[in-house]
């Protein structure tokens, strides 16, 4: 049998074809989603009100949602079939299960929001705890030791940890000595350490043999916990950094090391900043190592070679600690100062990452 | 031997009837880009039809579009009808998964699951259906039987789905397929990744297959559509265009005495 | 004119020339720098662990044995017993309740981000996963002490009163006091955990072949009948190394639990009611007021702490990356 002739180039309405983009997801769907929802809503209420001995809010959205997936499931299950039931189900659980993730994060940021904003003065910036009596109204606060400590702590962490992460990168990616896989081992050990480890460290190797407490002391603790970060963010940066451009240069005759320093760090950047401000935000919160090396003050210490100092956590943390209504609420300024810090810098780090894609 | 729950499969007509594929005005887009046009093809019953022509001219996207997996894709879209034994497969009380049970698929590179036993391979796709059985070792057994793997697999049941040549590997792909008794089993270039020997055996299959399913098979192998298909159907696609069936026919006649120049260039070789 | 007849030459092995590198000086310079730097990482790690180790040998030297039996804590100048039975009892409680919350919620999380979700939400929703890991400890001590804590003693207290029956719920006195638990400890360290689990979960689940999920969907598969045959048991090795790595985010948390939890020195089955002490807190706790022998087992405590999250630690790596899907997951 012959196919038809070619389609002659007739004047004909050319109707162009429609579309259909098939979805599994009927409108008779949708009416068993809401049925089982508003059933399982009316079940909770009855029994949550006439019945059980139960209050409060997440008690009532816990039980709604359990009914929920279980009239759903029934549902689908006795007009489509117990496989497309488990389906639909599980997806209905993950989906609720995931986005309810959300909601610790939400409640989070408000609480701290709330009750830090309430007592935050322009006065935080410019004074210090030395100048807050047992008298001082809850408004005055100060946080200028705090943030100056965390400030050092923080910047001399970073002039530690960034050159020798950056360093260690590029032993694991371009030198590749015969170490790799151990010290990657050790790079993902390192990064375990739990925090207050590392204080104990710092403390015994430095604070206790005479050198007493410093900011010095905390930002080797904190640089600690940061360098596993800066080294791992590095690594896979610069493994992104194309073959072709390693071998351009070394196809010139140019030694590995101008390599390097002239060809793939320029080329990583942005992506060497990322894993800056990553370490950072890693440490910036810390709090449990500087309770042993930092040791926390009242005064203004701008040195952070000697003396005591404060930072942001770990002030918070004292004041949350003491019997004075009025300390625990400034703990709360301290802390909604410092979580703020951490989103930014959080929002720097995915920006810096989105400028990389590009 | 197997039962699945037939009323709500019974959309689609009787599951163990010989089934024509009848492809008309098939179109198909990924976003904006226009990949089908204008086909139009009808698949016999119990027979072997094959899909020939250059590369991208879309004919692995249209036998996607017969087991829906197209729409599987972000973006995809399509027109036009497919209907298996009358029934438009893209109707709005027809489920996906039940056309894809309907209507079988072995992909280029064999995909067995390799977390799974070779029996276990071999039943997956019931319990992925929700199908009964009360006997699965002699659902095994039949299914490799027909797959052409009883002999050589039947001591090693227990092995690995992976663990196994590539021959072997594309050959339990088709006895999987086979466990759910589908009507249609739809082949993408299912031996271009496998050596002389096993393409051969797999065809030997394809022809005792043929005789319980109706069989679509996309192929550059002129030789291989030459050996095993009743049916040709020649796509071509012109630069800028969306691909398109050119010609169809019987095999004998596609390869000897085509009627448009285009094919005949195709098939003696003069290009793609 | 004859061609010269080549001699049929006895086969000779290609015998094969070592290639030697000569390097300039700031190349060797460089390489050696390069190289000492990731010493160093070796080099703090053991410095950690011998460090603490021999300062806190006094105080294991003065208890014996006793010091991993004992349950109490009383180190000079208050009494002369102290071990860490008691600590590494609660240390691994809090860490197992956080874990049973927060892996089955990963999991989830990842199959939604990887499998279930709309194109559209995936980055977002990922960037507040990712968030819940950028949030300070010390911020998640201070809303589950101020906020969560008092909100869960009805929940405790219902716990205990119908679901008595299991041990873990089982009121120990008769008037229990509820707020100050492992349970509610491990309900905010199951938040810290839960980012860092559901990351390496989800870029697990992101490199299942296409190849596998496509065969199981042609075969009539549902998405979750796809999930159950192919996501999950290929990423088996990411969920277990993944856990790990939870795990030992959990056995060294501090400031968190320490705000929530009051210690008790004692084991005890029932985690709803008050008084949970794991290791880090209770050191955080004493150091201020610690010395001699007391400050000793402190840093003995701490030595047993850095040793096991260590183990977990490596013991997640190799587990992430001996799996088969493992083999390309940075964690």
């Amino acid at each position: 049998m012959r196919t038809d002739a070619p389609k002659l180039a007739v004047v004909v309405e050319h109707r162009s074809p429609v579309k259909i983009r098939p979805s599994s997801f009927h409108p008779r769907d949708a009416a068993v989603v809401g049925g089982a929802a508003a059933a399982s809503l009316a079940l909770t209420w009855l029994l949550y009100s006439q019945i059980l001995p139960f209050h409060g809010l997440p008690g009532f959205l816990l039980m709604w949602a359990a009914f929920d997936f279980l009239i759903y499931y029934v549902a689908v299950r006795e007009t489509q079939g117990r496989v497309v039931a488990r389906d639909r189900t599980m997806a209905a659980i993950i989906t609720v299960v995931s986005i309810a993730i959300v909601i610790p994060l939400v409640l989070i940021l408000g609480y701290v929001t709330l009750k830090g904003l309430r007592f935050l003065r322009l006065a935080f910036f410019t004074t210090t705890m030395a100048s807050v009596g047992p008298e001082s109204p809850t408004t005055q606060t100060g946080g200028l030791g705090a943030i100056v400590g965390t400030l050092e702590q923080v910047a001399i962490a970073m002039v530690i940890s960034v050159p020798l992460g950056v360093l260690t990168a590029i032993y694991l990616n371009e030198v590749k000595g015969r170490l790799v896989r151990p010290t990657r081992i050790f790079v993902d050990a390192m990064s375990g350490v739990p925090s207050i480890v590392a204080g104990l460290f710092i403390y015994t190797v430095i604070v206790a043999n005479g050198h007493g407490f410093s900011g010095f002391a905390a930002a080797l603790a904190l640089s600690i916990l940061m360098l596993p970060t800066v080294t791992r963010t590095c690594e896979v940066v610069l493994r992104l950094v194309p073959d072709g451009l390693r071998e351009a240069s070394l196809a010139m005759g140019a030694p590995e090391w101008r390599t390097t320093w002239g060809v793939i760090l320029p080329t990583a950047r942005t992506g060497i900043i990322t894993a800056m401000i990553l370490g950072v935000a890693r440490v910036v919160g810390e709090t449990a190592p500087l309770i042993m090396t930092a040791f926390g003050s009242a005064t203004l210490n701008l040195n952070p070679f000697s003396g005591p100092q404060a930072a942001l956590s770990l002030s918070s943390f004292q004041l949350f600690g003491s019997s004075q209504t009025a300390d625990v609420q400034r703990a709360w300024v301290f802390a909604f100062v410092l979580l703020s810090i951490v989103l930014i810098l959080f929002v720097a780090a995915r920006l810096q990452g989105e400028r990389r894609r590009r | 031997m197997v039962r699945t729950e037939d009323r709500l499969d019974a959309a689609l007509g009787d599951a163990h009837a010989p089934a024509t594929l009848d492809a008309e005005d098939v179109h198909a887009w990924f976003g904006d880009h226009h990949v089908l046009g204008d086909i139009t093809l009808s698949m016999p019953a119990n027979s072997i039809t094959s899909l020939i022509g250059p590369s991208g001219c879309g004919k692995s996207t249209f036998l996607r579009i017969l087991n829906r997996m197209h729409e599987l894709v972000p973006d995809a879209s399509l027109a036009g009808s497919i209907a298996l034994n009358g029934i438009d497969i893209y109707g709005p009380n027809v489920r996906a998964t039940d056309v894809r049970r309907r209507i079988g698929m072995v992909f280029q590179k064999p995909n067995p699951f390799p977390a799974m036993t070779v029996a276990g391979n071999v039943l997956s796709g019931l319990k992925l259906c929700g199908m009964k059985t009360d006997d699965p070792d002699a659902v095994v057994e039949r299914c490799l039987h027909r797959a052409g793997l009883w002999n050589e697999l039947k001591n090693r049941l227990d092995r690995p789905g992976g663990a196994l040549s590539g021959g072997q590997q594309q050959r339990l792909c088709i006895a999987r397929s086979l466990a759910v008794e589908p009507q249609v089993l739809l082949m993408d270039e299912p031996c271009s990744a496998l050596d002389p020997t096993s393409t051969r055996r797999i065809e030997d299959t394809m022809r005792e297959l043929v005789d319980t399913v109706t069989i679509v098979i996309v192929t550059h192998n002129m030789q291989q559509a030459q050996r095993i298909s009743d049916r040709c159907a020649f796509f071509n696609v012109d630069e800028g265009q969306p691909g398109g069936i050119v010609e169809i026919d019987t095999t004998e006649r596609i390869f000897t005495d085509p009627s448009d120049p285009r094919t005949a260039d195709y098939v003696h070789g003069r290009f793609g | 004119m004859p061609t010269t007849e080549e001699r049929p030459q006895a086969a000779r092995p290609a015998t094969r020339r070592e290639i030697v590198v000569v390097r300039t000086r700031p190349d060797r310079i460089f390489r050696r720098l390069a190289a000492s730097a990731g010493a160093l990482t070796l080099v703090i790690l053991f410095l950690i662990g011998l460090f603490l180790c021999v300062k806190g040998l006094p105080a294991i030297k003065d208890q014996g044995w006793a010091f991993f039996t004992t349950q109490v804590w009383n180190p000079p100048p208050r009494g002369n017993e102290f071990g860490i039975a008691a600590l590494m009892w609660w240390t691994i409680v809090v860490a197992l309740i956080a874990l049973v919350i927060a892996v089955p919620i990963s999991i989830a999380a990842a199959l939604f981000v990887t499998e279930f979700a709309p194109r559209r939400m995936r980055r977002p929703l990922t960037s507040l996963i990712d968030l819940l890991a950028a949030v300070p400890s010390l911020i998640y001590g201070m809303w589950g002490a101020a906020y969560l804590r008092p909100r869960m003693v009805g929940l405790s207290a219902w716990l205990g009163k119908y679901l008595g029956f299991l041990p873990i719920f089982k009121p120990t006195t008769a008037f229990p006091i509820y707020g100050p638990s492992a349970f509610v400890a491990g309900v905010v360290v199951s938040l810290m955990v839960v980012p860092i689990v559901t990351s390496v979960v989800r870029e697990v689940f992101s490199q299942v072949p296409p190849g596998e999920k496509e065969g199981a969907f042609a075969l009539g598969g549902t998405r979750w009948g796809m999930v159950r045959a192919v996501v999950l048991p290929f990423g088996r090795g990411g969920i277990v190394g993944g856990s790990m790595l939870g795990l030992g985010r959990a056995l060294g948390e501090t400031i968190a639990i320490l705000l929530i939890v009051s210690p008790l020195f004692q084991i005890r089955l029932n985690i709803i009611e008050a008084g949970a002490i794991p290791v880090a807190p209770l050191i955080a706790n004493n150091f201020g007021e610690s010395s001699g022998i007391a400050l000793s087992a402190l840093l003995a405590a701490g030595f047993v702490l850095f040793v096991v999250t260590l183990l977990v630690n490596v013991g997640a790596s190799t587990v992430i990356a001996r799996s088969r899907s493992g083999s390309g997951v940075e964690i």
